[in-house]
C-alpha cells in the first residue's frame, strides 16, 4: 500500500511539471500585461512602464521566465505580486481560510441532502419521492450558480432583508454573536453551492444504490430476515458508496471551481475572486500560483480517490 | 478680458475694496470661474482661499463604524506604488499630502498651514521655485513628530530609479530642500505655472521617513510598513488583506479640531458596480459606493425608495472618438498606421467634419450616461477656465451627406459613398464595456445613414489599454480608423494632458507605441501653443493658450468629443460625503459625517 502511494506520488511530479509548463507557457502568451493601468496615467511617463517590465523581468524570454520560476517553486518561494508587491504565499494564505468555509460547507450540506434522499429514493424507485427528487435534481443542476446566486439575492436580500449579500471577514461582536453572524452571511452562498452539488449527488447515489441493491446477497440478507434498515444501511449503502466516494474525491476540484463564481457574486474573499482579479490586472504570478494549486488539487484527490477505492473495496487490489 | 482690467480687479481684491467672491463672479461672467480662478489670485498677489467649510460635528469621534465598498479594492497601501485610484484611495485613509482639493478644484489645507502665495512668499515671481510651511505639532501615528526631513525624503525616495516608484515623474525633476524643520522649498528647473503637483493630492501623499528609510531604492519591496501603514491621517490603520479589505480606527491624536467623525472606518473590494450600487442605495448594507458607472436607468430604480442615493461630482473626463491621421490599412516597415502615410479617407477634412455631425451626443446622454454626462464640443472640459466658448456641435444627417456631396463623395451602387474609387468604409474600435458598445450602436447607425459604413470592433479593455508591444489592439498601436475611450484628467490642470498630442509625442513603433500622440495629428500650431502655455506664468494668457490648443484640435477635428463624463457615487441618504471631481474619492474623507 505505501509502495502504491510512494510510485503514485513519484509519477505526479512529471505530470504536475507538464501541467506547469502548460500553464506558464498560456498565461506568458495572452495577451495585456500587469501594468496597463498605467498606460493611460497621465502622472506615470511610458518609460517608468517600460522600466518596470524590465525589472519584474517580462521582457525575458518565455523559457527563461519559466526556469526562474521553477526554481524559485523548488525553494518554496512561490513569486511576487506585481500587483500587490507581495508574496504570493501570503496573500494565497491569506484567502484560503473563507473558501474552505465556505466549500467545505457546501460540500457537508451537499452530502447531507444527497446521501439521505438518494438512498430514500432508490428504495422506492419510481414512487412520488423518487419523481419529486428527480424533478427537483434536474432544476438544480440546470441552474447555474451565477443564476441561483442572483435569485437568492434578490430574493433573500432584496426583498425580504433578512440575509446580507456582502460577505465580511471582520465581523463586528465576539463568542455566540460572531458565530451566528459567520453563519448568517454564509448561508446564501453556502446553500447555492451545497444545493448546485447536491443535485448532481443525489442522482449519483440514487443510481448506485439502484445497481447493488438487486444483487444476489441483498436478497440473501433479507431471507435470514435482517430489517429494511439494517439492509439497507449495513448491506447496501456500504457497498454502494464505494463509487460515490471516488465521485466526491474527484469533484472536489470541480467544486472549487464553481466556488470562484460564487465567491464573486458575494464578495467572499476567497481564492476564486483572487483569481478573477489577478486575471483582470493581468497579475501573472498570482494567476500562475492559484491554477497550479487547483493543479496540485486535482492530482491530489486522484490520489486520494484511488486510495480510498482500495480501502474500501478490499477486492481491488492496489499494486 | 483685458489684462489690465483683470489687474486692475485683482488689486481690487488685495485691497479689500472688492470682495473675493464678487471677483470669481466677474471670471464666471468671462468663462474664467472655478479652481484656477483662484490661482489667478494667487498669482496676482492675492491669497488662495481655501473653500467654506461646512464640517457640522462639534466633537471628535462619536460616528460609529463608516462602510465604504470599493468595487475594485485596494491591492497595496504605499502611494509610491500605486497603480490605480484604488490603491491611492486606500492609502489616502492613513497617508496625507500637504493639500487636496475640494469639490470647486479649491486648494484646502491638509499638512501645509498655509497655502503658498507670492503675498506670503511662498510663490517665487517667476515660478521657479515654492515654498510650504508645515503645520506644527503633527504627529505620526506612531507618535513620532511630522518634519521637513519628511517631506525632503518623500521626493528622495520617490526619484531613485531603483525604489520604482511610480510617482517618479512628480518628483525625478524638482528639487526639494529643507529650509527649517517646518519649511520646505520646491525648485523647478523652468518657471512652473502649476505648482500644485508635488506632495498635493491624494497621488502624492507623505510617507514616514522614519521607517522608510532603511527601504529606499531597490530595497523597496521589502518595507514591512509597505501593507501597514503609519500616516498622519484621521484613521490608524488596523488591518489589511489585498484586494478584500482595510480597517482603519480613530486617531485620537489627529491634527484637526473635531475630526474625524467615524470611530472605525472599512473599506470593502471586490464584487461588481451594480452589486455594490444595491448594496449602498437598496439594503443600506454599506455607507458609500465607490464609481458607480452603472447605467442611469438602473440607478434611477434602485434609487426608488431605497436607503441611498447617487452623487455627482464635475470633473474634466471627456469619452471621446479619436480619428487616425495615418492609414492602417498600409504597412510600412513592419508597421502599420505609421508616420510615412496618410489616412486615405480622413486626409480629406470634408470627412472628418462631416463624421463629426454623425455623433449624436444628446441621444447619447439620454440613452447611455444619463445624469452622469454633459454634451460638449470641447475635448478639454475642465477645470472651467480653460474650457473653450468658441466652439459648438451640431448633429444632423442631412448638413454630414451635403458636405460629403460637395466634397465629391457620391454615393455607389450598395449606397456606400465613394471618390475616385475609395469607399466611406470605417473601423471603429473601442474596449468592451456596456456603454461603449451602445455608443458604437448609436454612431454606426447615425452614419449608415450618410452612406458611411462603419465596422464596429471591442477589444477587452486588459488589452485595448495594455503597453504590449507586440499586440496590435492597443490604443496606442490604433490599428483602426476610429476608436474611443477616455484619459482621466487627475488634477485640475490641463498642462499633462495636453502635452500629450504634441508632435515630438508620436506613437510609432520606433518609440514602442509609447508615444502618447496615438491620433498622430501633427500641428505646429497647436505644438506652439502648448510650448507656449508650459512656461507663460500670467494665468490668463496661459488659460487662452490651452483654449487655443483645444480650438486647433476641434477645427481639425482630431478628437470627437462624445460626453463629458462626471464621476458617480453611491451613499446612503444622511451620509454626507465631499466628493471632488478633481480629486479621489477619499481625498476629502476628513471632513465627512453623517447627518443625525
Amino acid at each position: 500500500m505505501s509502495q502504491y502511494v510512494l510510485r503514485r506520488i513519484l509519477i505526479a511530479i512529471p505530470s504536475l511539471l507538464g501541467i506547469s509548463l502548460v500553464l506558464f507557457v498560456v498565461l506568458a502568451l495572452a495577451p495585456g500585461d500587469p501594468f496597463s493601468e498605467l498606460a493611460t496615467n497621465p502622472n506615470v511617463p511610458p518609460e517608468v512602464a517600460l522600466a518596470l517590465r524590465a525589472k519584474f523581468g517580462l521582457d525575458d524570454p518565455i523559457y527563461l521566465r519559466y526556469l526562474h520560476w521553477l526554481s524559485a517553486m523548488a525553494h518554496g518561494d512561490w513569486g511576487f505580486s506585481f500587483v500587490s508587491r507581495m508574496n504570493v504565499d501570503t496573500l494565497i494564505l491569506q484567502r484560503l481560510p473563507a473558501t474552505l468555509y465556505v466549500i467545505g460547507s457546501a460540500q457537508i450540506l451537499a452530502l447531507l441532502v444527497a446521501i439521505p434522499v438518494g438512498v430514500y429514493a432508490a428504495t422506492k424507485p419510481y414512487s412520488l419521492f423518487d419523481q419529486i427528487a428527480n424533478t427537483l435534481a434536474f432544476v438544480g443542476f440546470s441552474l447555474p450558480t451565477f443564476f441561483t446566486g442572483i435569485l437568492f439575492i434578490l430574493i433573500f436580500s432584496v426583498t425580504l432583508d433578512w440575509l446580507p449579500f456582502v460577505y465580511s471577514t471582520d465581523i463586528k461582536g465576539t463568542g455566540i454573536r460572531w458565530v451566528l453572524e459567520m453563519i448568517r452571511q454564509a448561508i446564501m452562498p453556502v446553500m447555492v453551492l451545497g444545493l448546485f452539488q447536491a443535485a448532481s449527488l443525489t442522482r449519483f447515489v440514487r443510481s448506485a444504490m439502484l445497481d447493488v441493491i438487486r444483487l444476489d446477497y441483498v436478497t440473501t440478507a433479507r431471507a435470514k430476515g435482517l430489517g429494511q434498515v439494517k439492509v439497507i444501511v449495513k448491506h447496501v449503502m456500504r457497498n454502494a458508496m464505494i463509487p460515490v466516494v471516488t465521485l466526491i474525491a474527484l469533484q472536489m476540484p470541480a467544486v472549487f471551481g464553481g466556488a470562484i463564481v460564487t465567491e464573486q457574486i458575494f464578495r467572499i474573499p476567497g481564492i476564486g475572486s483572487l483569481l478573477i482579479s489577478s486575471i483582470l490586472a493581468n497579475d501573472t504570478p498570482v494567476v500562475m500560483a492559484v491554477t497550479f494549486v487547483f493543479a496540485c488539487l486535482v492530482v491530489l484527490f486522484n490520489l486520494i480517490a484511488d486510495v480510498l477505492y482500495g480501502w474500501l473495496d478490499p477486492r481491488i487490489s492496489l499494486r | 478680458m483685458l489684462d489690465k482690467e483683470l489687474r486692475s480687479m485683482i488689486d481690487k481684491v488685495a485691497g479689500g475694496k472688492m470682495d473675493r467672491r464678487a471677483f470669481i463672479q466677474r471670471m464666471a461672467a468671462v468663462g474664467l470661474t472655478a479652481p484656477l480662478a483662484n490661482q489667478i489670485l494667487a498669482l496676482g498677489g492675492v491669497a488662495m482661499a481655501e473653500g467654506p467649510q461646512v464640517y457640522k460635528p462639534t466633537k471628535r469621534g462619536g460616528g460609529a463604524a463608516l462602510k465604504l465598498l470599493w468595487w475594485q479594492g485596494p491591492t497595496l497601501l504605499n502611494p509610491h506604488f500605486a497603480t490605480g485610484t484604488k490603491d491611492q484611495d486606500g492609502s489616502r485613509l492613513f497617508y496625507e499630502p500637504l493639500a487636496c482639493w475640494d469639490p470647486d478644484g479649491n486648494m484646502k489645507l491638509v499638512l501645509a498651514a498655509e497655502i503658498p502665495s507670492i503675498q506670503n512668499g511662498g510663490l517665487a515671481a517667476d515660478g521657479k521655485s515654492v515654498t510650504w510651511k508645515l503645520k506644527p505639532g503633527v504627529k505620526w501615528h506612531d507618535g513620532k513628530p511630522f518634519t521637513a526631513d519628511d517631506v525632503v525624503f518623500n521626493w528622495e525616495y520617490a526619484k531613485d530609479p531603483a525604489t520604482s516608484a511610480l510617482t517618479i515623474a512628480t518628483h525625478r525633476d524638482i528639487t526639494v530642500e529643507k529650509v527649517d524643520d517646518l519649511t520646505v522649498r520646491i525648485l523647478f528647473n523652468k518657471p512652473t505655472p502649476f505648482w500644485a503637483d508635488a506632495f498635493v493630492g491624494a497621488p502624492n501623499t507623505i510617507i514616514p521617513k522614519h521607517l522608510f528609510a532603511d527601504y529606499k531604492g531597490s530595497k523597496s519591496r521589502e518595507a514591512p510598513t509597505n501593507l501597514s501603514p503609519v500616516g498622519t491621517g484621521p484613521y490608524k490603520f488596523v488591518e489589511f488583506k489585498p484586494g478584500d479589505l482595510v480597517r482603519g480606527q480613530l486617531n485620537p491624536d489627529y491634527h484637526m479640531p473635531n475630526r474625524p467623525y467615524f470611530d472605525t472606518i472599512e473599506m470593502k473590494g471586490g464584487g461588481d458596480a451594480v452589486s455594490a450600487a444595491r448594496a449602498v442605495i437598496q439594503t443600506g448594507e454599506y455607507d458609500f459606493g465607490w464609481n458607480i458607472q452603472v447605467e442611469d436607468d438602473v440607478l434611477l430604480r434602485l434609487e426608488k425608495g431605497g436607503k441611498g442615493k447617487t452623487i455627482y461630482a464635475v470633473g474634466g473626463d471627456t469619452e471621446f472618438i479619436a480619428l487616425n491621421f495615418t492609414d492602417p490599412n498600409t504597412e510600412v516597415d513592419g508597421e502599420r498606421s505609421s508616420m510615412k502615410t496618410k489616412h486615405p479617407l480622413f486626409s480629406d477634412p470634408a470627412v472628418r467634419k462631416a463624421l463629426s455631425l454623425l455623433i449624436d451626443r444628446e441621444s447619447v446622454k439620454k440613452a447611455i450616461y444619463g445624469r452622469a454626462g454633459r454634451t460638449t464640443a470641447n475635448f478639454l472640459n475642465g477645470p472651467e477656465k480653460f474650457v473653450s466658448k468658441n466652439t459648438s456641435w451640431e448633429f444632423s444627417v442631412e448638413k454630414a451627406s451635403k458636405i460629403l456631396d460637395d466634397a465629391g463623395w457620391k454615393p455607389g451602387a450598395d449606397g456606400i459613398r465613394e471618390k475616385d474609387g475609395k469607399k466611406l468604409k470605417l473601423v471603429y474600435q473601442t474596449s468592451i464595456n456596456g456603454p461603449r458598445q451602445k455608443t458604437q450602436a448609436i454612431v454606426k447607425q447615425a452614419c449608415q445613414k450618410a452612406g458611411i459604413d462603419v465596422e464596429l470592433k471591442s477589444v477587452v479593455a486588459s488589452v485595448f489599454f495594455s503597453s504590449d508591444v507586440a499586440n496590435p489592439d492597443t490604443y496606442a498601436h490604433f490599428y483602426a480608423d476610429l476608436e474611443m475611450f477616455q484619459i482621466p484628467l487627475s488634477q485640475p490642470d490641463p498642462s499633462q494632458h495636453m502635452r500629450r498630442y504634441l508632435s515630438t509625442n508620436v506613437a510609432t513603433k520606433e518609440n514602442k507605441w509609447q508615444g502618447t500622440n496615438f491620433p498622430r495629428w501633427v500641428n505646429k500650431d497647436y505644438d506652439a501653443a502648448i510650448e507656449a502655455a508650459e512656461s507663460e506664468m500670467d494665468p490668463v494668457k496661459r488659460a487662452a493658450l490651452y483654449i487655443k490648443a483645444n480650438d486647433l484640435m476641434y477645427q481639425d477635428t482630431v478628437f470627437i468629443p462624445v460626453q463629458h463624463r462626471l464621476k458617480v457615487e453611491a451613499a446612503a441618504n444622511n451620509l454626507r460625503p465631499i466628493i471632488s471631481g478633481w480629486a479621489n474619492e477619499t481625498d476629502n474623507l476628513h471632513d465627512w459625517y453623517r447627518e443625525e
